[in-house]
């Protein structure tokens, strides 16, 4: 993996070599170990090394893009020369207007030494707990340990040059009886943090307790989601429209309704790439610094985050949301927040006198972008809740459910929230009670 | 090449691997994004690298570079081997991969014209072409329309003594119009969904699509569905086109039979599958007239190549006879736990991912309709086409899809158009519903190239022919 040294040179090499109007050099080199387990056993044990050179050359109105990951000199030069005879091989965009001027990029720790050195024996010996820890319930562990370094450097003509290491570490098991099972995942930026034992027991409990499941009909539920379970929603509504294209493009939720309220007063989400509570990386694919965005915030429509291309359509300015170029479905959120409440997670299960635990979420897709309305299946730990206590475990259902009027519906608020990932980055959201959470269908386990 | 694959399959075994493959790939990817009225992307990506894949008292280890170098593979090769020991630490023995395959060969991909050597301005005319059809259409918000060409040079080399070539190339386009009023918004897209439709073929695939001639129909057919009635939830016959039936395959067919998910690998990402192996040879899966087979043999369809990435041969099996479930995805290993010998199904989405047994191109036979003499035949039901939402449970029963497009079936002719229609079921219980299959003449290929498996994350290029097919008592729409 090359270092901060090597990576401006190669930067600097782009630059001065680019005959386009404006160029801009993105450089991603990453070293990443992976071990994977199931059936108790590690059957499947990674490692990657790579480094990639993303090159956009601007022409007047016209953007090309390459790519490599063949770092010679001679490869640097060619990719560097096809990014501007791909660009003007093209017709004007209107709508692109320049790369971002420079702006002094904020620092973040986003690095930790014991991720980057972390080793395949280590990691194993996490795994050893789990499935050690689940052998003697009678159970088996499936799951995986990841460790990974990422360099990060994007450079342009313009005078931008940013630069920081990144590293993620995340462990996550699913353990299984014959009817049943439990999941647990934790993220950090540094793995030394992550706690396999405390994993293992929290999975291992989730299976113990959800054996021999109940079938239940299907309808509107009070539900306790945990977590891992309300950042897969918030990952979707995000990712529907949360950024300034989908905005734009009127497909956005967001869109007609910026100042409005649209969720629940004790409903507020922002995006924080600096916030060290998640996995903070101080600047986005264009080199510009992330701003926090309130998206929503006490139940009412507030922003959406911009690269330089949609912020220009606006005469804004770039919250530093951008994606690796070209990127044709706009920015995104990458490290998003909601805000928690007061509550445990034992009062609120005390509060439900009829209702559901749900663990997690699993294949979860739109049905209708506008209306937000998501469907998925439970998994891995879905319980009865009744008078105020987990009664038996449940076999899993299909929701379908329009998220921003669940959102409306949020009673109680943990005070505790869990870090995990979402598409782009981290999250970190506490567990919610929402009254009225429609479960349309039921599966056999 | 050859110099790299067997320098690090002999530092794989002078480290202890019994068992080491290699795969030595060179990626180019070319993409091309015409949005409203202009080029929204241009991008060509080359990537390329080594992995190593060794077995080392029975315990799996791989790694992967970026850099290609005989230094560099023999430190791979070595590293590798350092890993399998570390998953020999937690129960991993064992592993058994059956009887050797070697093969020396060199497969590429039968084309008429390398898309590679078509002007960039000739395939972003033909887009700006649609893109402009899409766009003479009154309520269109978005248009979208797109071509991707991959070339794809690898080696496979083992310690058994393969050494295959393979030169594989995709070429793929479609296009898609959104219409957005008033808190509601529809999309419709040809050929397909899922981005575009996708062949291993050259250029002269993307001109037989006829992209410019159904775009200003799909546009129509997206402003329509605004004003059209939502589809009534209720319990009926429905009618599904062949490139929804083709997902239906896709999720409820070649995932569940993916030996692999069956024994558990995936249990912690993807999930297991309902098809245990107690069920094979004697499973009711569907009605005796569904037959599903796997067949990477077809030429031009995306899921075809010569050998997979374990060197195994391109070939065809059976998956579902007469409505029972007879056989499964396999790769060596699995096929070597039940007795059975790869039918070859193992790919690895680059240098940098090990091989999964992924599907091929896995297809529902046709049967001996004519689609206007089998809506003529179904008095009341609902006709949907093209998929727009996809879900399923993680054994692989429960489902939900939505399709962009739907029609009543009112006493044999098809009537209103409907919106926003979904379907739900149980898999076998859906495919035991099947009553009547379309004929050869609506019998298409269609190529779905982002599958995703395993951790980290891969995608694969895979494709499903079927004909469209009738299927009763099918709860339709949501509560």
């Amino acid at each position: 993996m090359l270092d901060q040294e090597e990576l401006r040179r190669i930067t600097q090499k782009v630059l001065s070599r680019s005959a386009a109007d404006q160029t801009e050099v993105v450089l991603l080199s990453e070293e990443t170990g992976l071990t994977r387990f199931a059936n108790s056993r590690i059957h499947q044990n990674v490692a990657e090394r790579n480094t990639q050179i993303r090159v956009r050359a601007v022409s007047g109105k016209k953007v090309g893009v390459t790519s490599t990951n063949d770092l010679s000199d001679s490869a640097i030069d060619e990719v560097t020369d096809r990014a501007l005879r791909v660009a003007l091989l093209q017709p004007d965009n209107p709508d692109f207007v320049s790369l971002p001027e420079p702006k002094p990029p904020p620092q973040a720790g986003s690095f930790a030494e014991a991720t980057a050195e972390c080793t395949p024996q280590l990691r194993a010996e996490a795994v050893s707990t789990i499935c050690r820890l689940a052998a003697e319930q009678h159970l088996v562990a499936s799951g995986a340990f990841t460790a990974s370094t990422l360099q990060i450097a994007v450079a342009n003509s313009l005078g931008v040059f940013a630069h920081a290491p990144t590293t993620v570490g995340d462990l996550t098991t699913v353990v299984m009886s014959e009817d049943s099972s439990g999941y647990a995942s934790t993220t950090a930026l540094d793995v030394t943090t992550i706690d396999a034992e405390k994993l293992a027991i929290e999975a291992i409990n989730k299976a113990l307790s959800s054996g021999h499941p109940k079938p239940l009909e299907a309808g509107k539920y009070t539900v306790i989601l945990e977590d891992y379970a309300v950042a897969t929603l918030l990952t979707y509504l995000s990712y529907l429209g949360f950024g300034a294209l989908a905005l734009q493009e009127k497909r956005s939720f967001m869109a007609g309704h910026l100042g409005k309220k649209i969720a629940g007063d004790n409903i507020s989400i922002w995006d924080d790439g600096l916030d060290s509570s998640g996995l903070p990386v101080p600047f986005d694919f264009e080199g510009m610094p992330k701003e926090r965005v309130d998206l929503i915030k006490n139940g009412v429509a507030r922003s959406v985050v911009y690269d330089s291309y949609t912020a220009n359509r606006q005469g804004k300015q770039s919250t530093g949301h951008a994606l690796p170029a070209p990127n044709t479905y706009g920015p995104l959120p990458g490290n998003l927040f909601m805000q928690t409440g007061e509550h445990t997670t034992s009062e609120m299960l005390a509060a439900v006198e009829r209702g559901l635990w749900v663990t997690r979420f699993h294949y979860v897709n739109p049905l209708h972008p506008l209306k937000t309305v998501l469907t998925g299946m439970t998994r891995d730990g879905t319980f009865l809740i009744q008078n105020g206590e987990i009664t038996s475990g449940v076999k899993n259902l299909r929701f379908t459910q329009n998220v921003l009027e669940a959102l409306g519906r949020v009673r109680m608020i943990s005070r505790d929230s869990r870090l995990g990932r979402s598409f782009f980055g981290g999250i970190r959201v506490p567990s919610l009670l929402i009254d009225g959470f429609a479960f349309t269908g039921v599966t056999e386990f | 090449m050859k110099d790299i694959a067997h320098r690090a399959l002999n530092a794989a075994q002078l480290h202890g691997a019994s068992y080491a493959d290699i795969r030595v790939v060179n990626l180019k990817t070319q993409s091309i994004v015409v949005k409203n009225g202009h080029v929204e992307a241009l991008a060509e990506d080359s990537s390329h690298g080594l992995g190593v894949r060794v077995l080392l008292d029975g315990a799996w280890g791989f790694a992967s570079s970026s850099t290609l170098s005989l230094e560099e593979a023999v430190a791979v090769g070595e590293q590798a081997t350092q890993i399998a020991r570390a998953s020999s630490l937690v129960g991993a023995k064992g592993a058994q991969l059956g009887p050797a395959e070697v093969h020396i060969a060199r497969y590429e991909t039968p084309l008429d014209i390398d898309p590679f050597t078509v002007p960039l301005e000739e395939k972003m005319s033909l887009l700006l072409a649609a893109d402009a059809e899409m766009h003479r259409v009154s309520g269109i918000a978005v248009t979208e329309s797109n071509m991707e060409f991959v070339r794809e040079k690898k080696v496979f080399a083992s310690t058994e003594g393969s050494y295959i070539e393979q030169h594989l190339v995709e070429s793929g386009a479609g296009i898609e119009a959104t219409a957005v009023d008033e808190g509601e918004v529809q999309t419709r897209s040809f050929p397909n969904s899922f981005g575009r439709q996708q062949a291993k073929a050259g250029y002269e695939f993307i001109a037989s699509r006829e992209l410019p001639s159904n775009a200003q129909r799909i546009a129509e057919e997206a402003v329509a569905l605004l004003r059209a009635p939502q589809c009534p939830p209720t319990v009926a016959t429905v009618i599904l086109d062949s490139t929804q039936l083709a997902l239906q395959v896709h999720e409820s067919c070649g995932h569940p039979t993916e030996l692999d998910r069956v024994l558990g690998d995936e249990a912690s990402f993807a999930g297991t599958s309902f098809l245990t192996p107690d069920k094979l040879g004697t499973f009711r899966y569907g009605s005796p007239k569904v037959n599903i087979y796997a067949d990477a043999t077809i030429p031009g369809a995306l899921g075809t190549f010569g050998f997979d990435d374990e060197g195994v041969p391109a070939q065809r099996s059976a998956i579902v006879e007469d409505g029972i479930f007879v056989g499964y995805l396999m790769s060596r290993e699995t096929a070597a736990s039940l007795g059975q010998r790869s039918n070859g199904t193992m790919r690895a989405d680059g240098w940098n991912r090990i091989p999964l047994i992924r599907m091929t191109n896995i297809n529902l036979e046709p049967g001996d309709w004519d689609l206007d003499d089998l809506i003529a035949d179904t008095d009341d039901g609902i006709y949907m086409a093209v998929n727009k939402s996809w879900s399923i449970d993680d054994k692989r029963l429960n489902f939900q899809f939505g399709t962009q497009l739907a029609y009543e079936i009112k006493n044999g002719r098809l009537g209103r158009m409907l919106k926003n229609a979904s379907y739900t079921g149980i898999t076998p219980q859906f495919w035991q519903s099947c009553d009547a299959i379309c004929n050869r003449h609506h019998w298409e290929i269609w190529g779905l190239p982002n599958c995703g498996k395993g951790e980290p994350i891969q995608s694969a290029h895979v494709a499903h022919g079927a004909a469209p097919a009738r299927f009763r008592n099918v709860r339709i729409g949501v509560a």
